[in-house]
């Protein structure tokens, strides 16, 4: 049996609200475990927009997304959370003793009291290309991610896209492939200038094909491609190819969340507006991914409702404790936890 | 109040009054216009409110940044007159816009 990981809280999602869900179930002393897809914390904040000014959170007239990001993982740094990046969270078991059992898409095992699911928009995903048929290739011929070079080799690969990823795996496959081409809409690349300058290079030597438009079809049978038309500047192209990568950034889907067995309303999930407890007593939901009458979207929300759920988290984890309502400003056992008194 | 047209996919023409200094992005999603997602709320982050302008006013409303350039890669079927709509202010001389949604966003 593989390890299984133990934690007061399991919280699905380690953006803001997620983030700061470990502040508020640290001050009564829950030990929190996150799990986010991205290979960072921050969801949407360090994904979308870092860069990006928020001008509605209290206390700071403005502040960039990445600012916030930094700034709450100081304020929960005193609770020592631990984070499992790059995964997904795949199915959900209740168990006999009332925790549950979470298990990646990795198959690592965790079991906690009470899960959160903080999981904002859903787990962010490679976005599948508007080509008609592409589904048919998925994960036969049409991949979105490199998981192992050697499934390339010897292949006639279609690279689609013009960021890092597209132009990192044009320099790094080419050796392996038989041959590379490379469809960008346009001459001018989001990837970093080294990568540009050295694709332009291996095309003058002839090493490889950029090809200017968009991948409008594909041609195949049984999952296996056999060729792509390009609609380009001078008409559509017919590029004879076995592999395709298409590097068209990520979007936000659900998942695996759906199957759970939780009451969902147009992909989010309801909760109460006391406890922020779904459908399954123990399983929370908080920021953009629940609803209930009058939710907004805001960080702000999120962060009322983190502090709400962890006195019912708290009733869950220790039952018949009395819960006391304190301050940190005036509670030295609160400051303690914090850090700030010996 | 500056008037902008939204052609739907299907051609059913949407004509809603737009503020000066919103998007036009805004005003699709205040008049519930099929087509436009705005996955990202106007952060120029998704490419999901993806429209054609139409070509009479394509000069006036001008070309993308490099930024809305690097985005409008990830969106379907681009065309020359393609933009973001969360990029574009509406203003007094874009009185009477045209824009259409394309088919799908990305």
């Amino acid at each position: 049996m593989t390890d299984i990981t133990r934690t007061d809280v399991l919280i699905v999602g380690a953006g803001p609200v997620g983030l700061f869900a470990v502040f508020e179930l640290g001050l009564f002393d829950m030990k929190c475990h996150l799990i986010d897809i991205l290979d960072r914390p921050g969801g949407q904040c360090a994904e979308l927009y870092p860069e990006k000014p928020i001008y509605d959170i209290p206390g700071w007239p403005s502040i960039s997304a990445q600012g916030l990001v930094d700034k709450l993982l100081e304020q929960i740094a005193p609770f020592k959370p631990d984070f499992t990046f790059n995964r997904m969270v795949s199915s959900l078991e209740k168990l006999e003793d009332g925790s549950f059992r979470v298990i990646t898409d990795e198959n690592e095992v965790f079991e906690a009291k009470v899960v959160v699911i903080a999981a904002g928009g859903g787990s962010f995903q490679p976005k599948r290309p508007p080509i008609p048929g592409i589904e048919l290739y998925e994960g036969k011929s049409v991949f979105y991610s490199v998981r192992r070079m050697e499934e390339f080799r010897g292949h006639d690969l279609i690279i689609v896209g013009g960021g890092d990823s597209a132009l990192d795996w044009t320099l790094n496959l080419q050796p392996v492939a038989k041959s590379v081409t490379l469809v960008h809409r346009r001459p001018e690349f989001r990837a970093a200038p080294d990568s540009v300058n050295k694709m332009y290079a291996m095309q003058e030597m002839k090493e490889l094909e950029f090809k200017i438009g968009q991948v409008s079809g594909l041609s195949g049978a049984d999952g296996q491609l056999s060729s792509a038309t390009i609609k380009s500047p001078d008409g559509d192209i017919e590029v004879p190819c076995t592999r395709m990568l298409p590097f068209f950034g990520l979007t936000m889907k659900l998942g695996p969340i759906a199957e759970w067995g939780l009451n969902l309303h147009e992909n989010m999930i309801p909760v109460d507006t006391e406890k922020f407890q779904t459908s399954i007593p123990g399983i929370f939901a908080v920021g953009d991914i629940n609803w209930y009458p009058g939710k907004l979207k805001l960080i702000l929300s999120g962060f009322h409702e983190v502090a709400l759920m962890a006195q019912a988290a708290k009733r869950i984890i220790s039952p018949g404790e009395r819960i006391v309502f304190q301050y940190t400003t005036s509670s030295t056992s609160l400051q303690k936890k914090l850090g700030v008194v010996g | 109040m500056t008037k902008l047209t939204f052609i739907a996919h299907d051609g059913t023409h949407f004509d809603v009054d737009a503020e000066n200094g919103s998007t036009v992005m805004e005003n699709a999603i205040r008049n519930a216009v099929p087509g436009i997602e705005a996955e990202c709320g106007g952060a120029c982050a998704c490419a999901t409110c993806h429209v054609y302008v139409d070509e009479a006013w394509t000069a006036e409303v001008g070309e993308p940044e490099a930024m809305e350039e690097d985005m409008l890669d990830f969106a379907y079927d681009v065309q020359p007159n393609s933009r973001l709509s969360c990029q574009i202010k509406v203003r007094d001389a874009l009185d009477g816009l045209v824009v259409r949604v394309p088919a799908r966003q990305g």
